[in-house]
């Protein structure tokens, strides 16, 4: 800092007249929108962890046989109920690398419950790349490895056992494959009805308009559950998993479309009368070249952020429909299959890892939450917040 | 005036909404392939109790099930003569439950004001949580205060509703020594009203309206919140602040205010989360709302009872959202001044 003799403070720093053209950054105006979100989406943390764990989730589950010890529906007879089990590393001080304790179920006739006992004396070592039971690896061949399993003779239950001896911690990673895609399937169906309705009532207006908005209004103002309940009702009896889980996940996705629909109706009614439509339209562009080149990218990035927000009530509608026993049905996994089981007081009380799943369940929505928060802030690059 | 014909204006849609609305349940109750009576004559047909079929065929021919689809429907609403004359739900007959061998009446009856009173504690829940935490969040916004309470509010949306019942339940007797189970005390049940059961019954709704509030309650705190944000970085405010107007004034005393608005108008968003929510709590809890009767009859196919009870939870929140409309209109004289739509 200098002082001129007339007593101004003058900066040492050497002069740039382009500083004040630079400090807005510049280069960002030229950056396509895409990398414009993708550096406001970076600085809100915690929607990025919570992009980050989704999509490790959703990778991970064609590989889910090989990733967990047991198959799904794998029966234990000898440890009903086993609580969880600890893995530990270091046994009489010396370090032995993963191990759990056995254990053996003593019955306790005066409560009628298993009490597990730990073998302390001989630590059951990990083993890595074992064999176990087959499962359909990516759907496509059989394998029997798994990524880690207790040695012969010794059980690693993680989060505990259920009442027929199942592994929960296995469970729950298979039940992710359909407790995850339900709202993905979902959100496709809604977003297909949304997009097709929301756009032809946009786009005539009128009387398809009135009509449309009739409709989403009545749909809307009808309390979800009671209607799910009644449609999965309708759900044949002896149709098998797969086809009950597919409808399930289409009846989540038919009511999800109303709101939906509402938004591109707006911004199609706000759009059309840009000035960039109007010159498109002047230039000889037919309707359906201005709808998909001009009027859907503006906010296409707008409906995958409230597509994130809706998965997670999909999810949530999932569980719920499986717990009242209305969804889906042993022998499929799914968590609301598995909280099916913790239905009652007792279990509550008594083997309180049997309600483990709705870990998970919290965890996903949340991060579908913070991802959806994250990508609707960072929506608009040019806006400071 | 204005308010009086808004009133009769909402109160006219909410009825045409409420026969399309009759429409679909009814479409949706016939849905599943067969219906009660053919699956009961099969059983009787196989298990060689033939002689039960012919009450079987006399109920089918009581209720009109005999009819093409269109023309049940209108009998079942009461637009149509049935067998007895016109005698449907209009008139205040809703029909006869296969299931229970009972008027669907008798079995609802009282399930309908315990429904609509836990609907109602809900509401209040949510409004007395929402409205102070809210305002709070925003007021002390960016410090721990409004960290926590967002965080409560995530966990709220996130948490499953019927396992935080059952587990609140557990928890709630095992400390507090709150009631299990139902909405009053057993010796309560089918007695006249009396200061004990009320005080039975409040204490047995803590745990479900908390359950049922809680997500709604969440939601709702964090749209006060950014309404009020919205409207405290606003000049006005500056300039209170600037007069050296209180803090605690300069809150309430306008912004506050002009936040309450959507408040009121979110109810329509809240209300069929909040039944929804109810219904679910009451098959967990075992409260005598029409919930777990609903759930029976979906799973028997007992298609008056389940769809009188869906057509009953379709009006509740029909009412609550045509009464915030008219709340709204009395709330805030632009919308009523401004002229509707057009």
């Amino acid at each position: 800092m200098t002082v001129l003799p007339n007593n101004h403070y003058v900066d040492d720093a050497p002069y740039d007249p382009d500083e004040d053209i630079k400090s807005l950054d510049r280069p960002d105006l030229d950056a396509p929108s895409w990398l414009l979100i993708w550096r406001k989406f970076k600085r809100h943390k915690l929607g990025l962890w919570s992009g980050i764990f989704l999509l490790v989730a959703y990778l991970s589950l064609p590989f889910v046989g090989f990733l967990v010890p047991y198959t799904p529906n794998e029966r234990n007879a000898d440890h009903l109920y086993a609580a969880p089990q600890m893995v530990r590393l270091f046994h009489e001080g010396s370090f032995i690398g993963p191990y759990v304790y056995p254990i053996t179920a003593e019955a306790d006739l005066e409560n009628f419950r298993w009490n597990y006992v730990q073998d302390r004396e001989n630590p059951a070592r990990l083993e890595y790349f074992c064999e176990g039971d087959d499962y359909n690896f990516l759907g496509v061949f059989r394998a029997d490895t798994h990524l880690f399993c207790a040695p012969e003779g010794a059980t690693v239950f993680l989060w505990g056992a259920d009442r027929l001896g199942r592994d929960i911690f296995s469970r729950i990673f298979y039940g992710a494959q359909l407790s995850l895609t339900v709202g993905l399937i979902g959100i496709t169906v809604s977003f297909i009805l949304g997009i097709t309705i929301g756009g032809l009532a946009g786009y005539f207006g009128g009387r398809t308009d009135w009509g449309v908005q009739r409709v989403i209004e009545v749909l809307r103002s009808l309390p979800e559950l009671p209607l799910w309940l009644a449609l999965s009702a309708a759900v044949p009896s002896h149709w098998g998993p797969v086809a009950v889980f597919f409808v399930i996940s289409i009846i989540l996705g038919l009511l999800d479309w109303p709101g939906l629909a509402r938004a591109v109706r707006s911004k199609f009614l706000a759009l059309r009368e840009e000035e960039f439509v109007r010159a498109a339209e002047m230039m000889g562009a037919k309707p359906n070249r201005i709808i998909r080149k001009h009027l859907l990218p503006n906010f296409a990035s707008h409906l995958i952020a409230s597509a994130m927000l809706s998965i997670p009530a999909m999810i949530l509608g999932e569980t719920a429909l499986s717990f009242l026993g209305l969804g889906l049905r042993a022998p499929a996994v799914s968590w609301g299959v598995m909280l099916n089981d913790a239905q009652n007081l007792a279990s509550i009380e008594i083997y309180p890892w049997t309600a483990i799943p709705m870990l998970p369940v919290i965890v996903v929505v949340l991060a579908f939450n913070f991802l959806g928060d994250g990508l609707r802030d960072s929506l608009d690059p040019y806006s400071d917040h | 005036m204005l308010i009086l014909r808004y009133s009769i204006y909402r109160f006219i849609t909410m009825l045409a909404t409420l026969v399309v609305v009759s429409a679909l349940v009814f479409f949706i109750m016939n849905l599943p392939p067969g219906d009660y009576l053919s699956n009961l004559i099969a059983e009787l047909r196989a298990t060689g109790q033939a002689d039960g079929i012919s009450k079987v065929e006399f109920l089918r021919v009581e209720y009109s099930l005999d009819q093409p689809l269109w023309k049940q429907y209108l009998i079942w609403m009461g637009f149509w003569p049935g067998p007895h004359g016109f005698s449907g739900i209009i008139q205040g007959d809703f029909g006869w439950s296969f299931e229970f061998d009972r008027p669907v009446a008798e079995i609802v009856g009282g399930a309908l004001w315990l429904t609509v009173l836990v609907n109602v504690a809900a509401v209040l829940f949510v409004y007395l949580v929402a409205l102070p935490l809210g305002v709070l969040a925003a007021a002390k916004s960016k410090t721990w205060v409004d960290y926590t309470s967002a965080f409560v509010g995530y966990l709220g949306l996130a948490t499953p509703n019927f396992l935080l019942a059952l587990i609140l339940f557990y928890y709630g007797h095992k400390y507090l020594n709150l009631p299990i189970g139902g909405l009053m005390a057993p010796e309560f049940e089918g007695q006249p009203m009396s200061p004990e059961k009320i005080k039975s019954v409040l204490l047995h709704l803590i745990i479900p309206t908390f359950v049922i509030g809680t997500s709604g309650a969440a939601a709702m705190m964090q749209r006060l919140r950014a309404n009020l944000l919205d409207e405290l970085s606003k000049p006005y405010v500056d300039t209170a602040r600037a007069k050296g107007v209180p803090p605690v004034k300069a809150i309430l005393k306008y912004p506050f205010r002009v936040s309450l608005n959507p408040f009121v108008a979110d109810i329509g968003n809240l209300l069929p989360s909040l039944v929804s929510g109810s219904v679910l709590v009451s098959v967990v809890l075992g409260l005598q709302t029409i919930g777990p009767a609903l759930l029976t009859a979906l799973k028997s196919q007992d298609q008056f009872l389940a769809g009188f009870i869906l057509l009953f939870v379709a009006a509740l929140t029909l009412v609550g959202t045509m009464i915030s409309d008219v709340l709204l209109v009395l709330l805030d004289p632009r919308i009523r001044f401004g002229g509707r739509g057009k």
